[in-house]
């Protein structure tokens, strides 16, 4: 591995939401600045910069991450996903954004996308996932509008959802 | 006011909110995702370290050769090119936006810096040299007001900005003929409702027309438009004000971003670029905007039966080291319902307004409910305690009779509607507070700590702008003119095909407004909710608006939908006309259904809504004699109820008066003094409901804040004025753990004084629950001096008494506080090393040496044989800055002893302290013993004190390891090194 330079960009290359990009950063950028700023992808969003609030949680390698916690130089070669994948057809919803939606899981939605990132990591790997879980899931996280209940609500019904299509005939 | 009738179904429906979609797919606009031009440079602002002190010098030179840098501007540069902001109160003081001779709150802006990025701007920070004096810091209210106090301001010679006594009735007769006078003394703590999106500004200056053009996350009020065009020295149409079209959340707060707008400002001005700043989180708990803490003495005369017949407050606001626009609004927000739900004829009030080395104060929401409900429902309580009545029976036997609405207060509120005692009856019922008494029994005689505590409150909404003027004296209004209203504005629009859409000044915080619109719109013109769209950003230099615009006070409902409707009925009246000749009927037989206008009478006889609204477009000349165009209409909206302030200062302080009544059950650990909320009822009557599915949002939203408020949230400062809570890890909002679901109860009495009879709903949790949870918690310790947040800690002192200091010392002294209150650290250690004490004193005396051992150095400088002065960069968690350390040696004696003492000063705080080294040759070599007292205060106290203390000591081992290996001996000890790396691990972040 070549020898890194604070004071220089050095490229980064990475998988972005399903496609390869190669992006420019500093040593100390954060990833949450290289989405944001360099690459433009404003859906991540940052309340804090130290790895509390979870708004800018985004999956690295199929993992929930904190942006802001990561330096951009870490995700060479992985792949990261953000907000902006969630629905495969941007005119639509995913079952999950939907159920937000329908059980008013949001206000100012500035919480919503780490939310949603999150919640999407849980759907996967745990369907099963109850009450329980999903507040634990949800416990990484700070939002200020909703008091969590809505949220957790259109987390249950997405699990419900997910779970009937996947038995049909159940 | 004459009630619309409505017909559609939207209004009152749950519908899906038009907002969400974007939010859900990351395509949300927020300040900081909004394009700007290329050649946009960013802003950081130095901030002070010091609660108190004086500046003697700012050397910005090394900020200013820093490539990258753009320009650097001090106080002084900026007060060049502005004026003091205006200050609400006649006091002879001055208040800026950065501070210009004297810092006087931790996290004042003292220099600004702009560059090619953050990144570098931040770096430049850095290398700012700032010479402080530091002041002695005070605090505490009470204590400001000391004859000895340190004054912040010299030119107003006190820290009393301001005091006014009220009278109405005749409380003096009626304490004289009661049977009983209850009183309490409440000191209501400091929080904010921090949203989770920070502040952010793009500014742009045009020289050739001297114009600036703003965009910022403000809220409102657009008062503040005024203040921030004054300031910069511009009439109102050369300060163009924008907001983004989406907001991560306000509660208040981000009426606090103006002085940064006056700041970004003057940086794009000074360095001929637009420039942006968005502000991190640390400054953002530190300096943005806080509630304000108060005193209050609270009396009560009461008859032997528990009616409450006069009350007596003082109150005692600290507003923070400046009075900000549009403090001492809190004070006064309340002015008109000072009695609550109550009805009480006789009030005096004593208020007083007291500056005090803190982040200046502003909008959260709840505004003054808080504090004065704290004081007046834990008196409620009290009463029922001491005349042996249930505090359930004193609230009833006080509140409004239903039959005296619209009812006038002493203060000269004006409660608009309700029927209080039924409202707390079906609570009490639906809400099964039978039940939950029985549960309190039964967990009391289980030996268990269970309390039930009530809270009854009026939750005002839509404020009357003229009510900060109670602050004056009569005199003093006559002299600068009445001021009152709420202008609430709306404009509807058709354009060449058809289509409508809304535009309001309402400036949504993420409640959803556009929705809201779209359904009273679309109801009130027959139309599908998808063919109304609303558009809610604001641009001053484009669109109706007005001082009240904004959103606080909860006047959304009552005021801007209300609004809404009525522009969007003049527009209907004017199109019935036009139709009616095309229907060959009389205008007050159209109906407007599913799109279009029909004879109501014969439906078959039906027109397009397109068909009839295109045509003052295109064929204007048809249309009836004596109607006017259906293009657009602008609605300004206020209501008559809301006058200035009467001679005798009787103010009707708020357009809307929401009911609500709150129970809940507790149960506290007597283990570990944590407080659990077992069951929450909160009943709302906020007149009519719009949107259900909003309206339980907001009360969800402020009940969760209302919960941190009440056990958790608190800014907590040191005695010298160090901010201790600076980061989320510090000042806990509640999680999804913390945060009960309260069961949400409804009764509606619609606003006879609101257009579409709605009030405002989003505050008023914030004003009940705190109270009612301390009620509780009163209830089952039997404590009365209940103080917030009810953190397991002070509980446990209630429960146990304080803490008592353990018996046997510990190894380590713990933390104490300094005399002028920072965090005192003292510790002791050896090393062995081989070299000779001869080379290990040389060493100490070596700046090379020096240079390889502090740690963090990049510089040692001998200044004389005595003393050094050092440059270092230390990270403590997420707080990374540069220090200059100044050492001097003394109590010398050679090879033997030496005494190190020195200051370290930076960005992000200060230190000092002395170390005794005592070099003893051994077989071996020598052995190092040394001991040392530390001081630590400013911003790095405000990364919680947990961490510092633990790191503080890791430096300071750190050095002496140093000087041991490089002496040739002394493995560090393994467990501070692990502490690093967990320190590392946690924070993750090695800039
Ligand atoms: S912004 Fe990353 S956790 Fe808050
Ligand atoms: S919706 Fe605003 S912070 Fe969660």
């Amino acid at each position: 591995m070549p020898r890194m330079n604070a004071a220089r960009k050095h490229p980064v290359d990475f998988t972005l939401n399903g496609r390869t990009v190669r992006a420019e950063a500093e040593n100390r950028m954060l990833l949450s600045d290289l989405l944001r700023h360099e690459i433009g992808l404003t859906g991540t969003h940052v309340g804090c910069e130290h790895g509390v609030c979870g708004a800018c949680t985004v999956q690295i390698d199929g993992r929930p991450a904190r942006a802001c916690l990561t330096l951009a130089q870490q995700v060479r070669g992985g792949d990261v996903r953000t907000v902006e994948a969630l629905s495969r057809d941007p005119a639509e919803l995913s079952p999950l954004q939907a159920a937000f939606r329908r059980h008013h899981g949001l206000q100012c939605g500035f919480c919503t996308p780490g939310i949603l990132m999150s919640l999407d990591v849980l759907l996967r790997e745990r369907p099963d996932a109850g009450r329980e879980d999903i507040r634990e899931h949800l416990s990484g996280h700070l939002c200020r509008c909703t008091g969590y209940a809505t949220i957790v609500e259109a987390a249950l019904a997405a699990a419900e959802e997910q779970r009937k299509e996947e038995k049909p005939n159940v | 006011m004459t009630r619309l009738e409505t017909t559609g179904g939207l209004i009152g429906r749950t519908v899906e909110r038009v907002e969400d979609a974007g939010l859900l797919t990351g395509r949300g606009r927020y300040i900081d995702d909004l394009p700007v031009r290329r050649d946009t440079a960013h802003l950081a602002i130095l901030r002070s370290p010091h609660g108190h002190a004086g500046i003697s010098a700012i050397n910005t030179h090394a900020a200013r050769a820093l490539p990258g840098v753009i320009a650097v501007m001090t106080g002084a540069d900026v007060a060049r090119l502005t004026r003091s902001m205006t200050v609400g109160v006649k006091a002879n003081v001055e208040c800026w936006p950065i501070a210009r001779d004297r810092v006087r709150y931790v996290g004042e802006p003292v220099a600004l810096v702009v560059a090619e990025n953050r990144y570098v701007a931040e770096d430049a920070l850095d290398l700012i040299e700032v010479d402080y004096e530091t002041l002695a810091a005070v605090i505490d209210p009470e204590k400001a007001l000391a004859a000895d106090a340190p004054v912040l301001h010299p030119s107003l010679g006190t820290n009393l900005i301001n005091e006014r006594a009220f009278r109405y009735g005749d409380p003096e007769k009626a304490f004289a003929a009661a049977a009983h006078r209850v009183s309490i003394r409440i000191a209501y703590p400091r929080n904010s409702c921090t949203p989770i999106e920070t502040y952010g500004v793009i500014a742009e200056y045009d020289p050739g027309e001297d114009a600036y053009d703003v965009t910022a996350n403000f809220q409102g009020p657009f008062s503040i438009h005024a203040v921030i065009s004054r300031a910069l020295n511009v009439p109102g149409n050369r300060m163009r004000l924008r907001t983004p079209p989406d907001s991560g959340g306000s509660f208040g707060i981000k009426q606090g971003v103006f002085p940064y707008v006056i700041l970004a400002a003057v940086a794009a001005r000074v360095s001929a670029r637009p420039v942006k700043w968005i502000e991190d989180r640390l400054e953002h708990l530190t300096a943005s905007v806080s509630a304000t803490n108060r005193v209050t003495t609270l009396e009560a005369a009461v008859t032997a039966d528990g009616r409450i017949t006069a009350l007596s407050w003082d109150q005692l606001e600290d507003c923070g080291a400046h009075l900000r626009a549009p403090e001492p609004a809190t004070l006064y927000r309340m002015h008109g319902n000072m009695t609550g739900a109550y009805a009480i004829e006789n009030v005096a009030i004593r208020n007083r307004v007291v500056l005090t080395n803190k982040t200046p104060t502003g909008l959260n929401r709840g505004f003054g409910g808080p504090q004065i409900y704290f004081a007046l429902e834990r008196l409620v309580h009290k009463i029922g305690d001491e005349l042996l009545l249930d505090p359930l029976d004193v609230i009833r036997r006080n509140l409004v009779p239903a039959d005296a609405f619209p009812y006038r207060t002493a203060t000269g509120g004006l409660l608009d509607s309700g029927d209080y005692r039924a409202a707390l009856d079906r609570a009490t019922t639906e809400g099964r507070l039978d039940a939950l008494r029985r549960q309190r029994d039964a967990a009391r005689a289980q030996g268990r700590l269970y309390g039930i505590g009530y809270a009854a409150v009026v939750e005002p909404s839509v404020s009357n702008m003229g009510y900060i003027t109670t602050v004056l004296t009569p005199e003093e209004r006559a002299k600068a003119g009445p001021k009152n209203g709420a202008q609430a504005v709306a404009t509807v629009a058709i354009d060449p095909l058809g289509s409508v859409t809304v535009k309001v000044a309402s400036v949504p915080q993420g409640q959803g407004h556009r929705t809201v619109l779209a359904q009273v719109v679309a109801e009130r013109l027959g139309l599908a909710m998808d063919k109304v769209r609303v558009n809610t950003e604001l641009d001053t230099e484009r669109d109706a608006w007005s001082i009240a615009s904004g959103n606080y006070a909860s006047r959304f409902a009552p005021a801007v939908a209300g609004a809404a409707a009525l522009a969007a009925d003049r527009i209907r009246a004017r199109l019935a006309t036009i139709a009616a000749r095309q229907l060959n009927v009389t205008p007050d037989r159209v109906d407007f259904r599913a799109g279009t206008l029909l004879d109501r009478d014969n439906p078959d006889n039906a027109v397009s809504f397109g068909r009839v609204a295109a045509a003052s477009h295109w064929a204007p000349g048809t249309l009836p004699e004596g109607t006017d165009q259906t293009i657009r209409e602008t609605v300004f909206w206020t209501p008559d109820e809301l006058q200035a302030p009467t001679a005798a200062d009787g103010i009707n302080s708020s357009l809307c008066h929401g009911f609500i009544f709150d129970f809940c059950g507790v149960e506290i650990d007597r283990k570990t003094g944590q407080v659990r909320i077992d069951r929450y009822v909160t009943m709302h009557d906020c007149g009519r409901i719009l949107h259900p599915g909003m309206v339980d949002g907001q009360v969800r939203g402020g009940f969760a804040q209302a919960v941190g408020a009440a056990l958790y949230e608190e800014y907590a400062y040191g005695g010298d004025g160090s901010f201790l809570t600076g980061t989320l890890a510090d000042y806990l909002i509640p999680t999804v753990m913390e945060t009960p679901e309260p069961l949400i109860l409804h009764y509606e009495t619609p606003s006879p004084f609101t257009p579409l009879g709605a009030k405002g709903v989003g505050e008023g949790n914030c004003m009940s629950t705190p109270v009612c949870i301390a009620n509780a918690v009163a209830d089952a310790l039997g404590v009365e001096d209940i103080r917030l947040p009810l953190s397991p800690s002070r509980v446990s002192e209630w429960l146990y008494g304080e803490e008592r200091p353990p018996s046997k010392p510990l190894d380590q002294t713990p933390v104490a506080t300094g005399a002028s209150g920072e965090r005192m650290l003292t510790g002791s250690g050896s090393a062995e090393v081989t070299a000779t004490r001869e080379s290990v004193w040389a060493m100490l005396l070596d700046p090379n040496t020096l240079k390889a051992i502090i740690p963090g150095a990049h510089e040692v400088r001998k200044v004389s044989d005595t003393h050094f002065r050092a440059e270092v960069t230390l990270g403590i968690g997420p707080v990374k800055g540069r220090y200059r350390a100044d050492i001097r040696l003394s109590d010398m004696v050679e090879p033997e002893t030496v005494t190190l003492s020195g200051g370290t000063e930076g960005a992000l705080g200060s230190g000092r302290g002395t170390g005794r080294v005592t070099l003893t040759e051994t077989t071996t070599g020598t052995r190092i013993d040394y001991r040392y007292e530390a001081a630590i205060g400013g911003k790095v106290a405000s990364v919680g004190g947990r961490l510092l203390d633990g790191a503080a000591r890791v430096v300071i081992g750190q050095f002496f390891q140093a000087l041991a290996r490089h002496a040739g001996g002394g493995a560090p000890p393994s467990a501070a090194a692990g502490f690093i790396q967990r320190l590392l691990h946690l924070f993750g972040r090695h800039r």
